[in-house]
């Protein structure tokens, strides 16, 4: 199959016009031994074909495991006016809005969207997205440096493992301090914590609800952090912010997080969604693509890209960072999912994961040698100890049909017996019955 | 393109004039009509020591993000933030009212670093 | 138009939640709560789809409009592969399966097609592994550079350039200033390929690595790519291929056969999955042998008796540049799009962008200045200085454009040629689309000579004209907040 609609007529009078004889004239200045040494590449084939053949591939997946697991990435329901919207073509098959005439619908989704965020985390300026929340706290990161020009990062154990491992990787050419504080009992260990925070320091990293789903105040750590000019970056998981109490009420300098679970489906990794919003004084330090709010030569409201000149092509080699592509979908996505929600309807959401999770931790509860983790106030998301292995629970429980949650003994030294369960309102009370007396079945057997 | 015949220049387009010990420093006509509009100026805080040819703060157009870099050495004792509020002035008048900073300098013989007036002439002309 | 912040009434309601089946009612401290109003809409589904259709509609897509943005390639993207991330056992699939015991089992299907996906850009390329990880190309670049890096390190040398053409797109300097380097710009030469004599002086045993595309941003093939690569290999700084461009080149030359060490590719330029008004997009990275071992965590691995599995065990790795395998749900759609079109297909991509380019480039050539005139590969670099002399730039031959129905190509693209017109009519253009371009072109350059002044209100047929950029970053206004 191909697209090109050229017909030999139509060729041969391109051709002429050019003044060369073949296409393969046109190729001339790649000499012989330049030339591709292979091009083994199957033969192209029909819909029909590919479409079996990804089917086939697509049916090797599971379809019907129950998921448990989240660490992260949740699985929400997403409403079917989200995909509708963002499968129409003006949206899909557009480009970047550099030409503002031609982009008006991308552009004021866009500021809809930096709106959205704002409002959702109580800060005052979003960026139009980053590739997803990992990267997104990295170049948080790289803000704070740019803000107070110190080179000491601490980072709490408590953020998403995978965050963790990233900023290890993109630090690893900079000549910068990261401290990470372990954890104590799931929680933030504050008396570590401040000890840490010095003038040396550029940011603190905290995550809400953190990896083990349990949430908290951090204003005071806040407080502290901005008496030695520290800059407080936290890490948030969105929907919980219908319910918990969000950065900017905590006085949070950065708030980033990954948006997957706005209407973006999981889709093995990927493509997420990284927001970002913070403060009106650092709006010039922050990277990615920034929609602003103007009038036109008519005095019509008018939307453009803004702020550009700290960008990658106009700064090069002096940018804030290299970004050129955002995430302009995803962040399509999560405007619609939340203004479908609506402002009750995201309190509600967070009212039933909240409700789901605490029902499934009841029902865990029931089972003998299972440790329900209570020490902390939790969202969707909470650690169980169980009598063996997590992993050997895992796979048990796979056979059951379950996902039974995170294994935390891969990353965490002594939580060999510890399993990360999330509950979403996905989930219904039978799946939640079933999934305990699954458990239980297993923990006895 | 205006020049003015007392001050001295750098090869980043920073003017200064020298009065005393005192030097006021800004950026030249050329870099502002380079730039385009101007809707952004950082300038660095009073009491801030510069070294010559060190970044003293930044000028941002639509178009252009450019790093300005201080013609002297010396202690900001005095900071334009007319020109902070307004960046327009940049633009309408880049030797007068658009001057950046004051700084004490540390050192007079510095100034043969920097170009005069006919040097910064020809200099533009072969850009 | 007004912001869907303004639009509904208290009490309305987009979608419904499912009821609460479980008898819990559960509460958080007090302290933890959230008091602050959320701010979101309260708006109907109907409100929701009139809002967001009718913003369609201000939008120029490839769908409606002719696209010709150098260094884009806003191809046609087939609607087939639009549905393919969709199918059922792809989309909802959880990234953490198969980091569980036995949950390996569960996502055969996805780490076969990345596999899979992997070998085709191998043999597409000319490399000999792949990364899916890298999450844009922006982000492909950076990854290379680290890859760079990482080489650098393990063999002990002190590197501390890295050579880039003037030409270079803006992401190639700032990708090697992440990853610690200083950037080194080599001037091109009259005829627009990288001066080779500069590029000799400043080639040093301090060089990391030399960024290129191949053709350059002006469409130009630099025949003497080969020794180039050689040059730098004897100082043993390492060869990085920007693939924006591999439009031009499909099954007519490898970057790794012509001695590129890292290659990265953009799946939404070449590979026609959607550009989604600026993303997302995909990255992936290649790498010659020499390489590989720095690849980024994990890498999928076919066993001896068939199934794959994720191999985690990369000492040398320069760790995590993604949260998991890359951008799955675009790597389907190129996937795909690799598979319809095949061998044939993809071949055929290269001659009929090649021929688009020069078709246009060729019809051009009496009305706007032509910089370099030679054959050019996907894309032609125009000019518009003779236009300027009467007062009338790229920006105001865009505008025109817009107002045509036409997306204006890129401009002041690449920084080495003046008031810069780049085209890339892609290869899914028909004859008289591009005619109608060339005839609106045309009309441009001569109102640029009868009345330049007409410029100035253009376009006039937009919902919006020549919006204050400065008045925007001036008084930056950034989000909606209610009175």
């Amino acid at each position: 199959m191909n697209y090109t609609p050229h017909t030999e007529e139509e060729i041969k009078e391109m051709l002429a016009e050019i003044g060369v004889k073949s296409i393969d004239e046109l190729f001339a200045d790649i000499s012989e031994d330049l030339r591709a040494r292979s091009f083994n590449i199957p033969h192209g084939r029909s819909e029909p074909e590919v479409v079996n053949h990804l089917r086939y591939l697509a049916s090797r997946n599971s379809t019907s495991l129950v998921y448990f697991i989240g660490a992260g990435f949740y699985q929400h329901y997403i409403p079917s006016v989200v995909d509708s919207i963002t499968s129409l073509p003006e949206f899909y098959t557009a480009y970047t809005p550099y030409q503002p005439e031609a982009s008006q619908g991308w552009l004021q989704a866009m500021y809809e969207y930096q709106t959205a965020i704002c409002n959702l985390t109580d800060m005052d300026v979003a960026n139009a997205s980053l590739y997803d929340g990992g990267t997104a706290l990295y170049e948080a990161c790289m803000m704070t440096i740019r803000i107070n020009g110190r080179k000491k990062i601490v980072v709490d154990e408590g953020i998403n493992l995978i965050y963790w491992n990233m900023i290890q990787c993109y630090i690893s050419n900079l000549s910068l301090e990261v401290v990470k504080i372990p954890v104590k009992n799931f929680g933030i260990d504050r008396e570590r914590f401040f000890q840490q925070m010095d003038e040396k320091t550029s940011a603190v990293v905290l995550q809400n609800p953190n990896f083990f789903g349990c949430i908290d105040d951090y204003s005071d750590i806040v407080e502290y952090a901005h008496k030695k000019g520290i800059i407080v970056i936290e890490s948030v998981y969105p929907l919980s912010l219908g319910l918990i109490k969000t950065p900017g009420e905590m006085g949070v300098d950065i708030a980033v997080g990954e948006g997957q679970s706005l209407g973006i489906p999981l889709s093995f990794g990927g493509p997420y969604l990284g927001f970002m919003a913070t403060r009106k004084e650092f709006v010039r330090k922050m990277p990615g693509r920034i929609i602003g709010k103007t009038v036109d030569k008519k005095g019509r409201d008018s939307y453009v890209m803004t702020l550009q000149a700290r960008e990658q092509h106009i700064r090069r080699e002096k940018a804030t960072s290299n970004i050129c592509s955002n995430e302009a979908l995803c962040a399509l996505r999560a405007l619609v999912y939340l203004s479908l929600l609506g402002k009750e309807g995201l309190k509600e959401i967070a009212q039933l994961n909240l409700d789901k999770a605490e029902f499934t931790r009841q029902q865990l509860e029931k089972i003998p040698y299972l440790q329900v983790f209570r020490d902390r106030p939790t969202f969707n998301e909470f650690p169980v100890i169980l009598p063996e292995s997590a992993d050997v629970v895992v796979n048990k429980m796979i056979e059951k049909g379950f996902a039974a949650g995170f294994p935390l003994g891969r990353y965490y030294k002594g939580m060999n017996r510890c399993l990360l369960i999330a509950v979403t309102e996905q989930r219904t009370k039978e799946e939640i019955v079933k999934f305990a007396e699954s458990m239980e079945a297993v923990l006895c057997s | 393109m205006e020049v003015r015949e007392e001050l001295f220049y750098t090869k980043e387009h920073e003017w200064v004039k020298v009065e005393g010990n005192k030097g006021t420093i800004g950026i030249t006509e050329y870099a502002t009509h380079t730039l385009g509009d101007i809707t952004f100026v950082e300038l660095p805080s009073i009491e801030t020591k510069l070294s010559q040819f060190t970044r003293l703060g930044t000028v941002e157009s639509v178009k252009a993000a450019s790093d300005i870099f201080s013609p002297v050495s010396g202690k900001v004792i005095s900071v334009n933030e007319k020109v902070v509020q307004n960046p327009e002035i940049l633009n309408s008048s880049p030797y007068d009212d658009g001057w950046l900073v004051v700084v004490e300098m540390d050192s007079l013989e510095e100034i043969k670093n920097l170009m005069t007036v006919q040097q910064y002439r020809e200099y533009i002309k072969n850009l | 138009m007004q912001l869907i912040f303004e639009k509904g009434r208290e009490g309305r309601r987009g979608f419904k939640i499912q009821r609460s089946d479980v008898p819990v009612k559960a509460t958080i401290p007090e302290n933890m709560k959230r008091k602050t109003d959320n701010g979101l809409p309260e708006v109907s589904e109907l409100d929701v789809v009139r809002h967001f259709t009718t913003l369609a509609n201000r939008n120029f897509c490839v769908d409606t409009h002719f696209y010709p943005l150098g260094s884009c390639t806003m191809k046609y993207n087939p609607k087939f592969i639009e549905g393919v991330s969709k199918i059922e056992g792809f989309e909802d699939l959880h990234p953490l399966l198969p980091q569980l015991s036995g949950g390996g089992i569960l996502t055969q299907g996805a780490l076969e097609l990345l596999y899979h996906m992997e070998q085709l850009l191998c043999e597409i390329t000319g490399m000999d592994a792949f990364t899916m990880q890298p999450l844009a190309g922006a982000h492909g670049e950076l990854t290379g550079t680290m890859l760079i890096a990482a080489y650098h390190r393990a063999k002990g040398n002190k590197k501390k350039y890295i050579l880039v053409p003037d030409s270079s797109h803006g992401t190639n300097p700032a990708s090697a200033a992440i990853a610690g380097y200083e950037v080194i710009v080599i001037p091109s030469d009259k005829t627009g390929v990288m001066d080779i004599d500069e590029y000799k002086t400043h080639l040093n045993k301090e060089v990391a690595g030399v960024m290129l595309t191949c053709p350059n941003t002006l469409g130009i093939f630099n025949p003497r790519i080969k020794e180039i690569c050689d040059l730098a290999h004897s100082v043993d700084a390492l060869m990085y291929y920007d693939g924006a461009n591999l439009n031009a080149i499909l099954g007519k030359l490898r970057p790794g056969d012509v001695g590129f060490d890292i290659v990265h590719l953009n799946l939404h330029k070449t590979f026609a999955t959607p550009h989604g008004g600026g993303g997302p997009g995909a990255g992936p990275v290649g790498v010659k042998e020499h390489i590989s071992r720095y690849l980024p965590i994990s890498k999928v691995v076919l066993r001896t008796d068939g199934t794959f599995f994720l191999d985690y065990n990369y000492s040398e790795s320069i760790g995590y540049i993604a949260p998991f395998y890359g951008n799955f749900g675009v790597i389907v759609k190129a996937y795909a799009y690799i598979l319809l079109l095949g061998r044939e297909g993809l071949i055929d991509v290269a001659e009929k962008a090649v021929l688009n380019a020069n078709y246009v480039r060729s019809k051009l050539k009496k009305y706007y200045k032509l910089p370099y005139n030679k054959t050019c590969m996907h894309e032609c670099v125009f000019s518009a200085e003779i236009q300027k002399k009467n007062g009338v730039s790229a920006l105001d031959i865009a505008k025109y454009l817009i107002d045509k129905g036409i997306h204006p190509p890129t401009i002041y693209f690449p920084l080495i040629v003046k008031e810069a017109l780049m085209i890339e009519p892609t290869e899914t253009e028909s004859k008289e689309t591009l005619d109608s371009f060339i005839s609106a072109m045309i009309e441009a350059a001569q109102l640029a000579e009868t009345n330049p002044e007409g410029f100035a209100d253009l376009p006039a047929n937009t919902p919006v004209s020549r919006p204050d950029e400065v008045k925007a970053a001036k008084d930056l206004n950034l989000r909606w907040r209610k009175e």
